[in-house]
């Protein structure tokens, strides 16, 4: 049985919670739910309310966009990854599916406990905005890259 | 019709030859009363001092009767019935002091049965006016019940019609026969010197022509009082009805100052109610002392005069003496007959309402209902509510009964009171609504009530089993009588005798009620199968096989299914490898620690039934603790505490108590961490043995809640673990010596009546770190039985779910399919469904409506018309037919194709 100071280390690892205080790490790891997903469960689906972030501790997990179309996977995720935290940051339905791809192991943090680190500890604001500008710039790139691609394919179209 | 509005008629009305019967007790029991007064001045007289036995040898006469005949009347010799015997005086004395025995032995059997009766007689009738009470509240129309709360109409016929059963016994006994003892004093006085009696009667008629004038306001007062308290029950009821609203809208300060406003009004009247009524007691006896003084003095002076003889004198005082008593008598008589009767008269009032329903109509049924052949003829109905505004204006229809018709409308058009008046709810203000050629209220109830259902929004269920609820639709009147022993039977016909006196219903609730000729099944198996159907058909069967799992049964009522329940345990076992539940379910082991239970509930390994024995109640157990010590287990819990005190201080220490983070912690209060701090400081490295008592609860409670899989933070090992495990079986068996076990064990072997069928089959633990778990081993248990073919008996339990008051352990919803499933279970010939299952949604109302609708056709189930008002329009286009209402107007009659076709008002209800 995993103990508090194991959860510790591990959250550790996670860039996001690197800078902050071990004290307030343990309250964290305390705090929060430990829960294991067999292979093929969801930890949550496109649409729902989100009230949770998770923190990968083992296992993987695949990120799922849900279509008209059927489901396409647009990311895997692996130990140390910080998941769900959009929903809980700026209220919206979730945005993808999250589903384990092998035994998963994740510590569930909840939106009130999240924020309040985070008033806690600005620095982990901002390191929050950081992780999340550097999706949102690689996520334009790649929407520029499809525009473009789009477009070269209507002109040979 | 009306009752009668005056308490004493009524009592007469009903009590009449008691009242005569008790009277002549009252004047037989009079000899022998007077009789008892008068021997022990003869004892005293006669025998003790010796008058009449002056010289030895001197006999008295014992027992010598002659005619009592006034010298007045006959002044000759005593007409002498019986000589008697010649006694000596030792011999008389005994002789008399025997008969004095004897007749205070009769004259206390004479007052027991005279007490025993009149209580009788007005318990009889307060029983009789309790019922005819309620009984007209069954009667009542139904608009009454909006000005009508529940809680002041509880409130008088249990609290305030009370005080008159004590008052009928005397009703009629008590003023004469205090009045005979006033008027034989008065005749007394009279006789003796005319004017004493004149004075008398003067000053005891004034006191007549005052006291009731005096006492008009503290009748006032008392009707006050009754309204004062029957409207605080009323407001207390409605507070508890409506306790949500107070608490979301921050009113409980409002309703704190209307009650107490209330209960001040209440103490004012209450307290002017006193003072009058002892300003009154003083002038009474004011006036009776008076009187004496006019006596001593008046009569003293006409003695001292020579006008009348001090004989007399002394003669009128003592038959004075007798005359207060009396009067007093009297004057509290009427003081309570004038207050029972002024609470009676404002309980009639309020009970008074002249278009009562027909007692007629709500009879129990001669013969089998038969069905309803025809349906409604519906002719020029006018609808108007007690405002005088018009609801529904001249609608006049046909609806067949096999008919599928859909009522709609705007809101407010006349659509849902429609539906009411056809359910008899709504009385027509003019108009006829025709039944099977019947005006549809002059039907009895009995062939309304059975042969057709309707349901509303507005579900209300009383406490209790599901079954219950569902069956109560079929309980019309008793079918069977119930069979019973011969000690029984005597006690039943006991029963139903008083019953009868009190014109109370004689009908036996203990008898079988269900008519199963009538639901054309045959058992008890029969019935279920149908409760089962409907319950099916409303999408309720799983959530009651839910709450079957959930409940608890009795081994002692079901030992085989208790037996299987043992067995489905061993098979869930056997089967958590196949299910891959055996990471996260962790069974109860009598030789194996839970890791996911506390270190409590390791020690206890059972459901504690002794309060004292519950896991937070452990650390301060004086025998739990004792065997800790035994074992040298308690030092270790105690730095284990420590332990867990210094951890969740240092974590939680700077955090205020509101924060988010301690939602988690669960074997300490947020408010306690200041506590702790201190006690830790105050511990130091101390052992177990040299703190104080307090502090050793303080720190033990602890290690008792801890739990090693959520809390983590590794303080237990495996030997510590096989220690904790060892206690258990020292706990067991210190407490196998106790009368009553204050813990059931879990046993893998024995059924655990304390626990739920569920954790019964369970038996153990479902991790809390496994995503869904409980879920899981709910849905393998629930499979497990259906394939063990529990199934049945599982539901049984479910069926015996209590729904609360009101049925608000159910959620609203529930309570509207329920009412659906319960409408349907007494096979109507027709279904009105009046804006019900509105709490449902969209897809599910319309899939039950079409289920209802096909149903309807089924012969299977008779076939029967529906009438539906549906909360959504939309839904009428399922229909044959539609009526449509629009300001209280029926402005089209036609199929829902034609209408949607080339009725505005219809398409734009469609549109919504």
């Amino acid at each position: 049985m995993a103990t508090l100071m194991e959860e510790v280390d591990l959250l550790r690892r996670v860039p996001l919670f690197a800078g902050i205080d071990p004290g307030k790490l343990k309250l964290l790891a305390f705090a929060s739910e430990r829960l294991s997903y067999d292979n093929g469960q969801n930890l949550f689906r496109q649409g729902e309310v989100g009230e949770s972030a998770y923190v990968i501790m083992g296992g993987k997990a695949d990120v799922i966009v849900e279509t008209g179309d059927g489901e396409i996977p647009v990311a895997e995720l692996k130990e140390n990854a910080f998941i769900g935290e959009i929903a809980i940051l700026c209220d919206v339905p979730r945005t993808a599916t999250v589903r384990a791809k092998s035994e998963l192991e994740v510590l569930k943090v909840k939106k009130e406990h999240f924020l309040g680190l985070i008033a806690d500890f600005p620095e982990l604001g901002v390191e929050v905005m950081r992780e999340l500008a550097s999706r949102l710039s690689k996520t334009t790139s790649e929407l520029s890259d499809a525009r473009r691609e789009i477009d070269a394919l209507r002109e040979a179209g | 019709m009306a009752m009668e509005p005056n308490l004493l008629k009524y009592i007469w009305k009903h009590s009449r030859s008691d009242q005569i019967f008790i009277l002549m007790v009252i004047l037989a029991s009079m000899p022998t009363y007077f009789l008892s007064l008068e021997l022990p001045k003869r004892i005293v007289n006669g025998p003790i001092q010796g008058v009449g036995f002056e010289n030895p040898g001197d006999v008295a006469t014992f027992l010598r009767t002659s005619l009592p005949i006034p010298e007045w009347i006959y002044s000759g010799p005593p007409i002498v019935i019986f000589p008697g015997f010649e006694l000596e005086r030792v011999a008389f004395l005994m002789a008399l002091s025997f008969s004095f025995l004897a007749l205070v032995t009769i004259n206390g059997l004479f007052k027991l049965y005279i007490n025993t009766f009149k209580g009788r007689m007005g318990e009889r009738l307060l029983r009789r006016l309790r019922f005819e009470l309620f009984d007209r509240v069954l009667r009542y129309p139904m608009s009454r019940f909006r000005r009508t709360k529940a809680s002041e109409v509880a409130s008088m016929i249990k609290d305030e019609v009370e005080p008159m059963g004590e008052f009928i016994g005397d009703a009629y006994t008590m003023p004469l026969f205090e009045g005979g003892q006033a008027a034989t004093a008065l005749l007394f006085i009279f006789l003796q010197n005319v004017w004493l009696g004149l004075l008398t009667v003067v000053i005891i008629a004034f006191q007549a022509w005052l006291i009731p004038i005096l006492r008009r306001p503290i009748i006032k007062l008392g009707k006050q009082r009754q309204v004062e308290a029957r409207r605080l029950a009323g407001r207390l009821g409605e507070v508890v009805d409506g306790i949500s609203d107070m608490h979301v809208n921050d009113t409980s300060n409002l309703e704190r100052a209307d009650i107490s406003s209330n209960l001040g009004r209440l103490f004012f009247i209450r307290f002017e109610l006193f003072q009058r009524k002892f300003s009154v007691k003083f002038l009474n006896n004011f006036l009776l002392l008076f009187l004496q003084f006019l006596f001593y003095a008046l009569g003293g002076y006409l003695a001292v005069r020579g006008t009348i003889d001090i004989g007399q004198l002394v003669a009128v005082i003592a038959a004075f003496k007798d005359l207060p008593g009396p009067v007093r008598g009297l004057i509290n008589w009427d003081q309570k007959r004038l207050v029972v009767n002024a609470r009676y008269t404002q309980v009639v009032e309020q009970f008074a309402a002249d278009d009562l329903m027909e007692s007629k109509l709500q009879v129990t049924a001669e013969e089998p209902v038969g069905r309803i052949g025809k349906g409604f003829e519906i002719a020029n109905l006018v609808v108007k509510d007690d405002t005088g505004s018009t609801l529904i204006e001249k609608a006049t229809a046909d609806i067949g009964r096999d008919e599928q018709l859909a009522i709609v409308g705007p809101v407010g058009g006349g659509a849902a009171e429609f539906a009411q008046v056809l359910a008899r709810l709504t009385p027509p203000t003019a108009g006829r609504v025709v039944l099977d050629e019947r005006d549809i209220n002059e039907l009895p109830e009995n062939y309304t009530g059975r042969r057709m259902a309707y349901i509303d929004s507005n579900p209300y269920f009383p406490e209790g089993a599901i079954l219950e609820c569902l069956t109560y639709v079929l309980k019309n009147q008793p079918v069977r009588a119930v069979e019973r022993d011969p000690s029984a039977a005597s006690e039943y016909r006991k029963f139903i005798y008083e019953a009868r006196r009190a014109d109370n219903s004689d009908l036996d609730i203990d008898a079988e009620w269900i008519d199963y000729g009538a639901l054309g099944i045959e058992s008890d198996e029969q019935l279920m199968e149908q409760v089962r159907e409907v319950l099916q058909f409303v999408g309720m069967e799983d959530e009651i096989r839910s709450y079957g799992l959930r409940g608890t049964i009795d081994p002692e009522t079901h030992p085989e299914l208790c037996e299987q329940l043992v067995e489905a345990r061993s098979a869930f076992r056997s089967r958590l490898k196949e299910l891959k539940f055996d990471a996260f379910v962790e069974p109860f082991e009598p030789d194996t620690y839970n890791n996911q239970s506390t270190i409590g509930e390791n020690l206890l390994f059972g459901t504690a039934i002794a309060p004292a024995f519950e896991p937070n109640q452990l650390s301060s157990n004086a025998l739990v603790r004792t065997i800790l010590r035994e074992e040298g287990l308690e030092d270790v819990l105690f730095e284990m505490g420590k332990e867990v005190a210094s951890t969740t201080v240092e974590l939680f220490g700077d955090l205020s108590s509101d924060n988010p983070f301690f939602d988690q912690l669960n074997y300490m209060e947020p408010e306690d961490i200041p506590e702790y701090r201190v006690a830790l400081a105050r511990i130091g490295e101390a052992k177990v043995a040299d703190v104080a008592p307090a502090d050793q609860e303080l720190i033990l409670r602890l290690p008792f809640a801890y739990t090693e899989a959520k809390n983590r933070l590794g303080l237990l090992d495996d030997g510590m673990k096989a220690r904790i495990v060892e206690m258990r079986g020292k706990l067991r068996e210190a407490l196998s010596d106790l009368e009553t076990a204050p813990v059931a064990f879990y046993d893998p072997e024995q059924y655990n009546r304390a626990a739920s069928v569920l954790d019964n089959v369970l038996l153990g633990r479902v991790a809390s770190n496994v995503a869904e778990g409980p879920e899981r081993v709910f849905e393998a248990i629930s499979n497990l039985l259906g394939e063990m073919g529990l199934t049945d008996e599982i539901f049984a339990i479910g069926l015996e779910f209590n729904v609360g008051t009101g049925g608000k352990r159910l959620s609203e919803s529930q309570r509207q399919k329920l009412h659906l499933a319960r409408a349907l279970l007494k096979k109507p010939d027709i279904l009105i469904v009046n804006q019900a299952l509105n709490t449902l949604d969209a897809r599910n109302q319309k899939s039950l409506l079409e289920a209802v609708l096909d149903r309807a056709k089924a012969d299977e189930y008779g076939g029967f018309g529906v009438i539906w008002v549906p909360m959504n329009p939309a839904l009428s286009q399922a229909f044959e037919r539609v009526l449509l209402f629009k300001d209280g107007e029926l402005v089209a009659d036609d199929t829902p194709s034609n209408l949607s076709k080339d009725n505005e008002t219809y398409r734009a209800l469609l549109d919504g």
